[in-house]
């Protein structure tokens, strides 16, 4: 019957008002214009980068850089290869991230729970904050803390002094150094050590728990081993490490650990930008779960904590969590405004400095998305992945 | 038997109500909430009369050189004689009435779309996301009706952070929407393509995107045709924003009940016509809070174009703090430009929180 009324159709409509005749034709032509588009500039842009005399390729990456960069995780110095501005442009955009990560975390979960607190200056301090810092453009914020924060601090000579072991001054913030002597690899051994026996002990009480319902503290006993047991070691095989201090030599700093100004603005900033957003997260998360979930906890007599840690913050989290890594990304994708203020990222590096000195823009600028690109498309995988994992399973 | 009479009611304890009660309750609920109040009315009243105090009592409004500041307070000096460069760029003085019919025009358009009652709202929004780019484009530009030309690199401040933003947001708005279409379409090839499209600009920072637009599109024309730097911006700037835009739309798409797009196909409505007189006017109604966010988003955005040697607002003031003339005055150069951007993000977000809360009907 279906077939029969089916054979009726196609003999009715005219060929070009079959649907799927249609869509194969659409298709076709959007293949072709995206084609013929791409064949139109990259024709263009290989008569343009002849007659500019503008080599293609990657062998630049192998030529001598020739320029310093002011802050390196990875030896470098000007007689690198571009290749390696790459690598530590890179780096450097994986740490300031990785740090403004970490920190934008804690204020932002601090700043979110102190809007909801029942305590109303502490809920309107946070709102402030909030609706202050997340609509004032970061670049901006960038700015008024390198140029008009850091840069009014004391020449190196004044620098502000705790302790003479810590600087403060316009070329940054300067630390004591520990350097490990031979020996300090014990230690790191106890450090992993102490991770593996709580994993243990925290397999052993969920076991336990289940089996017997019973029990007992975790938090105070793990930091116990965590912090315990690698200091024991340390002490025991000798103090295998030494602290190396600032010294002021001629018009700079000498030795320790050095924190550049531009590292410190651009932290700060992403760190304050970013944890207004992630406080916005944080309460919507949290007020996501219904109170009714409150009150069945407190029905059936869980304490404060445990009702918080068993009901609140797991349902909370399935909110938080996909919103809180789009914040992640979006914090590494503005760690790119580092180049606005010299920061050695890898906007800024390679996309600035080494495209100036070559000329290659297309190689270049396509590595430069290509990383940012790799980033967001993994990030989004897992999440979807994490979000198939939790989603509620209903009927 | 004598007929039963209730006590008069007692009045609650003196100290769960009035001033007293609600402080008790919301201030001084248990001794770290005490601290904690105590800490913050502390921090508050110190930061802002010291805040007070070197704004507004100390500081120094009038006069034309930095020697009329005193150096205590605020030198507001500065940005009022800085005002007019701050707000028209470099458009030749003679020529600034043109900016402020644009500004009129927009904001008679703004406030006739805010104000509830006003009749034929949709003439309107489509005055003001077509007509109006268009008029405005000849108003700064000029060079017809016998208005004199005033080339782009003159454009700057306020006016080009408010050309940049809008223009971006008019204009990915309809590839916004067609590629939404295109990443729900049944057609694999379309929304394959649709897909790479959206995912390619939102994973990368608008400031690649902006150096790719200045460095790699005079690569990709054809020999002899030269873009200049604000329309190389431009591109960049919608293509970035017609994904994120797309995004929201598909959001507003996905509102609408399956029901809808069946009734309209039991009609007989080809696809334009479900999608144009059904589907999206009912999802672009959800989907407003959804775009002024991401114009709030752009608007931030747009002070990146710095980089890329374009005098937006930020830029602007920026370059007049190495004004030899005016060294020093950072801090009250940033106030300002955070307070004019703050001003607009803050106004917007609060209609389309007010926005959200009208079209959200659902029971709570």
């Amino acid at each position: 019957m279906a077939n029969q009324l089916n054979e009726q159709g196609k003999a009715k409509t005219s060929f070009w008002n079959d649907p799927a005749v249609r869509s194969v034709i659409f298709q076709i032509l959007a293949v072709g214009a995206v084609v013929a588009f791409f064949l139109y500039i990259i024709n263009n842009a290989l008569t343009n980068m002849e007659a500019r005399g503008i080599t293609t390729g990657f062998a630049f990456l192998n030529d001598t850089a020739g320029f310093g960069i002011i802050q390196t995780l990875v030896p470098f110095d000007e007689t690198y290869t571009y290749g390696r501005t790459f690598i530590v442009g890179l780096l450097n955009t994986v740490l300031v991230s990785f740090l403004g990560i970490i920190l934008a975390t804690v204020l932002g979960f601090i700043i979110g729970i102190a809007r909801l607190s029942k305590n109303w200056l502490i809920a309107k301090l946070a709102t402030v904050y909030i609706e202050i810092f997340r609509n004032i453009p970061l670049l901006l914020q960038i700015f008024f803390w390198y140029f008009a924060v850091l840069r009014a601090l004391p020449s190196p000579r004044e620098s502000m002094n705790l302790g003479d072991s810590i600087f403060f001054n316009v070329r940054g913030l300067y630390m004591p150094e520990p350097i490990a002597e031979d020996g300090f690899g014990v230690v790191w051994i106890a450090i992993f050590a102490a991770i593996a026996i709580i994993i243990g002990m925290v397999k052993y009480e969920k076991k336990r728990q289940l089996t017997t319902g019973k029990t007992f503290p975790l938090f105070f006993p793990s930091l116990g081993i965590l912090l315990g047991l690698p200091l024991i070691v340390f002490f025991i095989s000798g103090s295998p490490m030494h602290l190396e201090y600032p010294e002021l030599k001629g018009f700079n700093f000498q030795n320790g650990m050095t924190i550049i100004p531009e590292l410190m603005a651009l932290l700060l900033a992403l760190t304050i930008y970013t944890a207004a957003f992630i406080a916005e997260v944080v309460r919507s998360g949290i007020e996501a779960v219904p109170h009714g979930q409150s009150e069945a906890a407190n029905a059936l007599g869980l304490t404060n904590g445990q009702r918080l840690r068993l009901i609140i913050i797991p349902q909370a989290m399935r909110v938080i969590i996909p919103p809180l890594t789009n914040q992640y990304l979006n914090l590494t994708k503005n760690s790119s405004l580092a180049t606005a203020i010299g920061y050695p990222d890898l906007v800024s590096v390679f996309a600035g400095t080494t495209l100036n000195q070559t000329g290659q823009a297309v190689e270049i600028i396509f590595m430069t998305m290509g990383v940012y690109l790799t980033l967001s498309l993994t990030t989004s995988a897992l999440m979807n992945w994490y979000n198939k994992r939790i989603a509620l399973i209903e009927r | 038997m004598s007929e039963f009479k209730p006590l008069p009611d007692q009045p609650p304890p003196p100290n769960t109500i009035g001033a007293v009660g609600w402080m008790r309750a919301h201030l001084f609920t248990g001794p770290i909430n005490s601290v904690l109040t105590v800490a913050a009315a502390f921090l508050i009243l110190f930061g802002i009369s010291w805040f007070i105090n070197w704004g507004l009592f100390d500081a120094d409004f009038v006069g034309s050189t930095r020697d009329d500041c005193s150096g205590e307070g605020a030198c507001w000096v500065f940005i009022i004689a800085r005002l007019s460069q701050f707000i028209y760029g470099f458009f030749p003085e003679e020529q600034i009435w043109r900016i402020n019919v644009m500004f009129f025009i927009f904001a008679a358009c703004i406030i006739a779309l805010m104000i509830e009652k006003t009749p034929k709202k949709g003439w309107i929004s489509l005055f003001t996301l077509v007509g109006f780019p268009i008029i405005s484009f000849y108003l700064l530009n000029g060079g017809i009706f016998g208005l004199e030309e005033v080339e782009t690199h003159k454009w700057g401040g306020l006016t080009l952070t408010l050309v940049i933003a809008i223009v971006g947001i008019v204009a990915s708005l309809p590839i916004g929407i067609l590629l939404a279409l295109g990443r729900r379409s049944d057609m694999p090839v379309i929304r394959s393509i649709s897909i790479v499209y959206i995912e390619f600009w939102r994973g990368v920072p608008l400031i690649t995107v902006l150096f790719m637009a200045s460095v790699m599109l005079p690569l990709f024309m054809s020999a002899g045709a030269e873009t200049d730097k604000l329309m190389r911006a431009m591109i960049g700037v919608i293509m970035f924003q017609s994904a994120y835009m797309a995004e929201v739309v598909r959001g507003g798409l996905q509102a609408i009940p399956k029901g809808q797009t069946e009734a309209a196909q039991a009609l007989g409505l080809s696809y334009w016509k479900t999608m144009f007189l059904i589907i999206l006017p009912q999802a672009l109604k959800l989907m407003i809070p959804g775009i002024v966010n991401t114009f709030i988003a752009l608007f931030k955005d747009t002070s990146l174009v710095l980089i890329i040697g374009l005098f937006d607002l930020l830029a602007i003031v920026q370059s007049a703090l190495n004004d030899p003339n005016w060294l020093g005055f950072s801090v009250e150069g940033y106030i300002f430009v955070a307070f004019m951007f703050w001003i607009f993000c803050f106004g917007m977000s609060r209609y389309s929180q007010a926005l959200e809360r009208k079209l959200n009907t659902s029971h709570r």
